[in-house]
């Protein structure tokens, strides 16, 4: 083709169109080439140091012996190393010093946050705000009391609350007038009638003379506003009281007894989350 | 086709391959060497140019005990002078880019590309390469025989003593890079006891590699393929735009200029010298018209004014001008641009931002976070408990004691996370300086005070300064109670 060039001595491939339309093969400019072959460079520099090349099994590993994972711990020790003092702290303290310690306090505030949510969210609703079944813990209402060990206690060997079921041993009239006197209590107001009846009937064992419960035994305050069981959609407040008399908390040999169960967290948490637990929930809003 | 009209296409196929002759794009493999020549533009690029010392001397101010300017990354601190500016104030850094592009736009639209041609650092720095360079191996003339020259002890000698100055000033840049962002005393101890932190050298390496690769050996061709504002400035000029224009009305049809004979009348101003082209730094002819190439450095005027005046004919044939202007259009003045005014109100404003913000920097500045989860609390008394974290940010160089106050719905108890009330209705809270304190408090109301589900709530800081300068903020939350 060299022959018939029509532009001999042009830097072109020999292919013409349309008389003079031709194909050039210009270099690339210099700067560009050495730029491209300084990346090539790079990659297979990269590709020594660093984890790159499929050879069998696994990877190569690289000169540098870097590894994300390594990256990772790393980072996870410099996070340790900066809660150390706070850790340290916190494990050579009693809960109700820790309670009292500003700083550590608000350490808790955020670490103690996610354990919460890790642990015992799932039940107690994120900030302790309760679900319908389970307690609320960011009020000052507490069934085995609100002091800093007794919260302790409460997540070390965890709770279940007992109340017999009273089906059997009541009329469906006494039921309900002792539901009624639950109600009237609650708002603050008494009834001599149902007073009488509680009295009678032996209410007054657990939930005290004055209907106040008693924390050794995880009765409830029955004359505060607030209810251990709300009632279920479509039920009133009355309703679910009759359902808690009449089938009683945890009561085996009533197959439809309310279910009030929180299980030991000794063996899952250690020492200080507990004691970091403890604050926080104390903290929550109605610790005593 | 009749013959007559084979020769006109002949004729204009000629000239269009002419014209791409003509149309050569240097991608590297020339090296420009331009002509350094005095006049009025050279002075004002010095001028312009000297703006940069600062970049290199700022960073040895200091402003009582620490560098007048710093802009601490680790500390996260930004100190310029008295102020200091805290990452909660970064909006501001924002208006100031917004300023700056929007300064280039402004500038470009009624001037051409300013930036480019006076201030830019890939100009000032291949300027003062060229400098070195012209000073150790004499004018272009020379410097391109050096090149061809075999080599010689001489040359290396000349080559390597450029090229150290080269390094030198390009170390010298990456040093003073680096200081802005560290103390530059304890740099330069750092730098001659090898103990720099690795981030520093880095830095420093990647800009002594960078200006000197860039500011020696690319020079115009990063402003031809690398740099991306040359492209978007040259879409910012128009008709109305005044840049560095050849006047060809009056310089075509171009002519040697003869000893001794006066200019015959058909020819034009233009002795086709090539002045103009030999003094340009990116190897641009501007008789060609506008061209991605042109920085807009004006130093073909002079060169061209130098001729001029020797050929006593009026100066101005390569001047400042719009192609209206050129074109004897009216020359619409720069207030009558209404892109000058968007483009100036823009600027004011991200000014009279930056100036608010400057001096409305709070000494002490409160967020407060109401608890969401859960959003209220019904207690055993019948109160409805919200929960507040009150952040303080102190921006003052002392610790401070800062008073919290509430006022909100009746009959409200403020109570600390240990559920004791606070004494006399008032929180202390102990910020350090330039740290955030945070705070949780607890806030009971009745149940009776509330008569919606939500009341506005309002939390007052107030505190004082050692010296007894006062202090005070405010922060409006709500209080959630039931439906």
């Amino acid at each position: 083709m060299a022959e018939n060039n029509p532009f001999p001595g042009e830097n072109n491939t020999g292919h013409v169109w349309d008389e003079n339309l031709r194909e050039l093969s210009n270099p690339p400019p210099k700067w560009w080439m050495i730029a491209l072959w300084a990346s090539l460079a790079w990659f297979v520099g990269y590709g020594f140091l660093y984890p790159m090349w499929p050879i069998g099994q696994e990877p190569t590993q690289g000169l540098l012996g870097w590894s994300q994972m390594d990256e990772y711990n790393e980072a996870v020790a410099e996070v340790e190393k900066m809660r150390a003092p706070y850790e340290n702290k916190i494990a050579g303290m009693n809960a109700a010093a820790i309670l009292e310690d500003s700083e550590l306090q608000e350490y808790i505030q955020r670490s103690a946050k996610v354990l919460f949510g890790d642990n015992c969210a799932a039940c107690h609703g994120a900030g302790g705000a309760g679900n319908i079944a389970f307690p609320v813990l960011a009020d000052d209402n507490w069934l085995y009391g609100g002091q800093i060990d007794t919260i302790m206690q409460s997540i070390n060997n965890g709770r279940a609350g007992v109340m017999t079921a009273h089906a059997k041993i009541l009329s469906d009239e006494e039921i309900n007038t002792l539901a009624q006197y639950t109600l009237t209590l609650s708002q603050g107001k008494d009834d001599p009638a149902g007073k009488t009846l509680f009295q009678q009937k032996g209410c007054i064992a657990c939930h005290g003379m004055d209907a106040k419960g008693m924390h050794a035994l995880g009765s409830a305050n029955l004359t505060d506003g607030i209810w251990r069981f709300l009632p279920e959609a479509g039920e009133t407040q009355l309703d679910s009281a009759e359902y808690t008399i009449r089938h009683g908390v945890n009561d085996p040999n009533d197959p439809q007894t309310r279910e009030a169960q929180m299980p030991a967290f000794k063996d899952r948490l250690d020492d200080s989350d507990v004691k970091k637990l403890a604050v926080y929930v104390h903290t929550l809003g109605g610790g005593q | 086709m009749s013959d007559n009209q084979r020769n006109k296409h002949d004729a204009a196929v000629d000239e269009l391959y002419a014209e791409a002759e003509q149309w050569h794009i240097n991608t590297g493999e020339e090296t420009i060497h331009a002509k350094r020549i005095p006049g009025k533009w050279r002075n004002l690029k010095r001028l312009a140019a000297a703006t940069w010392v600062v970049f290199f001397l700022g960073p040895y101010l200091r402003w009582g005990e620490r560098q007048a300017v710093l802009f601490d990354i680790p500390e996260r601190q930004f100190h310029i002078f008295g102020v200091t500016v805290l990452p909660q104030d970064f909006w501001m850094l924002s208006l100031t880019l917004l300023f700056f592009a929007i300064l280039l736009a402004v500038v470009t639209t009624v001037a051409g590309r300013v930036y480019c041609g006076f201030f830019c650092f890939q100009t000032v720095w291949t300027d003062a390469f060229t400098w070195i360079e012209e000073k150790l191996e004499g004018n272009p003339q020379k410097r391109r025989k050096l090149e061809k020259a075999p080599w010689t002890l001489d040359k290396l000698r000349v080559k390597a003593i450029k090229h150290f100055l080269w390094l030198l000033i390009s170390a010298l840049t990456g040093i003073s890079f680096v200081a802005w962002f560290t103390d530059v005393y304890q740099l330069w101890g750092d730098i001659f006891t090898f103990d720099l932190s690795p981030v520093a050298a880095g830095t420093i390496l990647l800009f002594i590699a960078g200006t000197y690769v860039l500011a020696g050996f690319l020079r115009e061709q990063a402003c031809f393929w690398l740099c991306p504002y040359a492209r978007i400035q040259g879409v910012m000029i128009d008709r109305t735009t005044a840049v560095p224009t050849y006047d060809f009305y009056r310089g075509e049809p171009r002519g040697r200029a003869v000893k001794g004979k006066k200019k015959n009348a058909e020819q034009g101003d233009c002795v086709d010298c090539n002045q103009c082209v030999a003094v340009c730094p990116t190897g641009v002819d501007i008789r060609n018209g506008q061209h991605e190439g042109c920085i807009m450095c004006a130093l073909c005027i002079d060169a061209c004014d130098v001729v001029m005046e020797k050929l006593d004919r009026p100066t101005g044939l390569i001047r400042y001008a719009s192609l209206d202007e050129l074109e004897g259009k009216e020359d619409r003045p720069i207030y009558k641009h209404p892109r000058v005014w968007v483009y100036g109100t823009i600027l004011t404003l991200a000014l009279s931002g930056i100036i608010y913000g400057l001096l409305g920097l709070d000494a002490i500045q409160m967020k407060v976070l109401h608890e969401r989860q859960p959003l209220f609390v019904a207690m055993s008394d019948g109160s409805i408990q919200n929960k507040y974290t009150i952040k303080l940010l102190n921006k003052m160089s002392e610790d401070l004691q800062i008073r919290i106050t509430v006022e909100g719905p009746q009959g409200l108890v403020m109570k600390d996370l240990t559920g004791n009330e606070v004494a006399g209705g008032l929180a202390m809270i102990e910020a350090p300086h330039n740290k955030v304190a945070a705070k949780t408090l607890t806030i009971r109301v009745p149940r009776a005070s509330l008569e919606s589900e939500s009341a506005p709530i309002l939390f007052h800081a107030t505190t004082e300064t050692q010296a007894g300068e006062a202090y005070a903020t405010q922060r409006e939350s709500v209080f959630i109670g039931p439906r």
